[in-house]
């Protein structure tokens, strides 16, 4: 894709609720970038949830309702691997036996960024000029890991950010226990491989953990929080927009 | 056999997380072979993906399974062996157990089969009064401990020396010792006493080859070759999906089940068998039976979205990388077929309503899809059997699990359809979040069935002001988002 002037925001349904700085910091990253944003009101949620508890036609009626939304987009942005990757695969399940939407889908999917990924594979910047003094760990969310195939681009705008030293946990690519509904009805399994996950991170010694969905961190955060862990928990976009 | 319910999932599994033992057992496996399989592929041939090589071929003999079989029973008997297929599992173990009668069978050594645990056949044998011993070291110790397998090829897995060490001196009636080599060779002693004196062996198969008409078995230690040639009649159940159409078909999936399973190039034992001793044979059974067991395979054949999962090869190489099997261990599934591919199995072939928890309990994180050796999308699967209990299948006999569920999703997505509603239900919720308990601003307890969540971890509240409202200032005044 050649470089867009302008730029739709998709902004996921928990970032817009609960974390809506994490938005502003895109905002700013993006911005940055010298790119003109829309954001187009009647958004909502691409649908995920709904797909993976096996809600399909209730989910289909929410991704024929992102396709209204952003059919015309330039380019979209989304600081979500998972809703990208709801979008980019799951959309062409959903519509695999009606033609007339599924086309819309492949042309809306193949305009659809996760946020690092536009960065870095879009954009062609590794370097947006953010400072960030300290170390940190970097967790591989599963969709965007396996789903999309994003590992280094993260790697590569953490590696840019003046200041900051990123060291690697052990597995950092095993899942948080989140997995949506799951985390909610399974509460024993998913508070296990949370546990996890959270051990793996402050053997690390840094203190603080980087990634780019918020729903693996809203995860993190909620057990950190309960157990008043020393551990910080950053979106990748709350990093890259930080100044000196 | 114990825990042949997989409605009890969520029961076992709490139990399980607790296994501190159990889990420093899978992460050993975890680190030695789980994380290796996918590194192993890599070293084969750089710049292809033997996985896509091995889909190509399973997905081949699947589809083409009717001929495959055909020419597999037409070897065998050509070599003089006896092929039944039996539709049922009840039909397979009357077969066996006709068979075992026909040779007035006393003693029966086995293994390095989970279709005989799918079909209870180990209970059929010790009700028709007939001891049944199994040789593999691992279904030994689980067997002596009247449990089932808890890892597809690493049945004792959730076992320490320490463990293996108390149980041998209880059973063997041998002095305590946690050392391997001697309990090695005190399950050996033991074990060989029972092959020399057994009328009849029972296997199972990693892979038929039909073109030439043997079954194969790969091992690590070698019993499997006495069980199979010593007794005076060797009986295989076979999974009729557990096929190869040619040997070079054979060779591919091979290499990749034994690089999947144990991160090993080749098993330290292959037996090709296949056919009864031939007149000038030192040794071999007198007779051959290969049973070729549907048991709802055939009905998974027939659906082209679940067809895939038949083109697994039962490596077990999913269960070392998932993380949820990594918590709750095998038992947790109540089935033989434990982990990711159990999670997709199990239910196709018990009833996908008895099964929802294995179908439900998983994070569909996409880990067992990378290392699959035949590149299985199970986290499609699961996710498409998810489907089948929200709404129902007639195909399937599947009722729609929960109505309400279905109720509350239909409502989201009319009001996700319309901002106004959503906004207009995010005041209502900002206002209602109020009444929940918080501390430092989080909240610690969540009303109705989203309270599992806050059983141990505390949830995000609403933003006071959301991202799309920050915006809409942004836009009157030039500043916000």
């Amino acid at each position: 894709m050649t470089k867009p002037k302008r730029v739709t925001l998709f902004i996921q349904c928990i970032v817009d609720s609960c974390f809506p700085a994490v938005g502003e910091a895109m905002v700013k990253v993006l911005e940055r970038q010298g790119l003109a944003l829309d954001y187009p009101a009647n958004q909502t949620c691409c649908g995920q949830p709904a797909f993976n508890a096996g809600y399909r036609d209730e989910a289909a009626r929410l991704a024929s309702h992102y396709l209204d939304v952003f059919e015309d987009a330039e380019a979209i942005v989304c600081p979500s691997g998972s809703c990208v990757h709801m979008v980019r695969h799951h959309y062409m399940e959903l519509f695999a036996k009606d033609p007339r939407q599924l086309d819309r889908a492949r042309r809306v999917a193949a305009k659809t960024f996760e946020f690092t990924e536009f960065l870095v594979e879009v954009l062609g910047v590794t370097d947006v000029g953010a400072t960030w003094n300290g170390q940190v760990t970097y967790h591989d969310s599963c969709h965007l890991l396996r789903g999309l195939g994003v590992k280094d681009q993260p790697r590569a705008l953490l590696s840019g950010v003046r200041g900051l030293t990123l060291v690697e946990m052990t597995r950092s690519d095993e899942c948080c226990g989140f997995g949506g509904t799951f985390s909610a009805k399974y509460p024993e399994i998913s508070e296990a491989l949370l546990e996890t996950k959270l051990a793996n991170i402050q053997a690390t010694g840094t203190g603080a953990v980087v990634g780019c969905d918020m729903g693996c961190l809203m995860h993190m955060q909620g057990m950190i929080r309960r157990r008043e862990l020393p551990i910080s928990v950053h979106h990748i976009a709350e990093i890259l927009a930080g100044e000196e | 056999m114990l825990n042949q319910d997989p409605l009890k999932y969520r029961e076992l599994a709490a139990k399980a997380v607790e296994d501190k033992q159990l889990h420093r057992a899978l992460a050993k496996m975890r680190d030695k072979v789980g994380r290796n399989a996918v590194n192993l592929y890599n070293q084969l041939s750089p710049g292809h993906d033997p996985r896509q090589d091995a889909k190509a071929v399973r997905r081949k003999i699947v589809d083409n399974l009717d001929v495959v079989l055909e020419t597999l029973s037409a070897n065998i008997r050509a070599r003089g062996g006896h092929v039944h297929l039996a539709e049922t599992g009840e039909d397979a173990v009357e077969y066996c157990l006709g068979v075992a009668r026909r040779f007035e069978v006393s003693r029966v050594v086995k293994g390095k089969s989970m279709l005989s645990e799918e079909i209870h056949l180990n209970d059929a044998l010790e009700a028709a009064g007939i001891e049944t011993v199994e040789t593999d070291l691992g279904e030994y110790i689980v067997q002596l401990k009247g449990e089932a397998p808890s890892h597809i090829i690493a049945p004792a897995i959730h076992y320490t020396r320490e463990q293996v060490g108390e149980l041998f001196a209880e059973k063997l009636d041998q002095p305590y010792t946690d050392d391997p080599p001697t309990l090695t060779a005190m399950a050996r002693k033991a074990l060989r006493e029972k092959m020399l004196t057994a009328d009849m062996g029972i296997s199972g198969g990693n892979t038929a080859c039909a073109e030439t008409g043997h079954v194969t078995i790969v091992s690590n230690e070698g019993n499997i070759r006495m069980a199979t040639t010593m007794p005076r009649v060797h009986v295989v159940l076979l999974g009729i999906e557990k096929i190869a159409a040619t040997l070079e078909d054979h060779d591919i999936l091979l290499r990749m089940l034994t690089r999947a399973a144990a991160g090993q190039k080749i098993s330290t034992y292959v037996s090709y068998v296949g056919g009864p001793r031939l007149p000038d044979e030192p040794d071999g059974p007198e007779e051959f039976h290969l049973v070729l067991v549907d048991n709802g395979r055939s009905r998974i054949l027939a659906d082209p979205d679940f067809r895939e999962v038949l083109h697994c090869v039962r490596c077990g190489g999913c269960l070392n990388v998932c993380p949820v099997y990594m918590a709750i261990g095998g038992h947790s599934y109540g089935s033989p077929y434990c982990g990711p591919i159990g999670a997709v199995f199990t239910p196709l072939t018990r009833g996908i309503n008895t099964c929802h928890h294995l179908c439900q309990g998983e994070t569909l994180c996409g880990a067992c899809k990378q290392v699959c050796p035949v590149d299985n999308d199970l986290p499609r699967m699961l996710s498409l059997l998810r489907s089948k209990l929200a709404d129902g299948d007639r195909r399937w006999d599947v009722r729609r699990q929960s109505l309400p569920t279905k109720l509350v999703f239909g409502a989201w997505s009319v009001i996700m359809r319309h901002r106004r509603m959503y906004d207009a239900l995010s005041v209502m919720a900002r206002f209602g979040q109020r009444l929940l308990p918080r501390k430092n601003g989080w909240i610690r307890r969540l009303p109705g069935p989203l309270g599992g969540w806050t059983r141990g971890r505390d949830f995000p509240p609403l933003a006071q002001e959301s991202f799309a409202d920050r915006w809409a200032r942004r836009d009157k005044t030039g500043r916000g988002a």
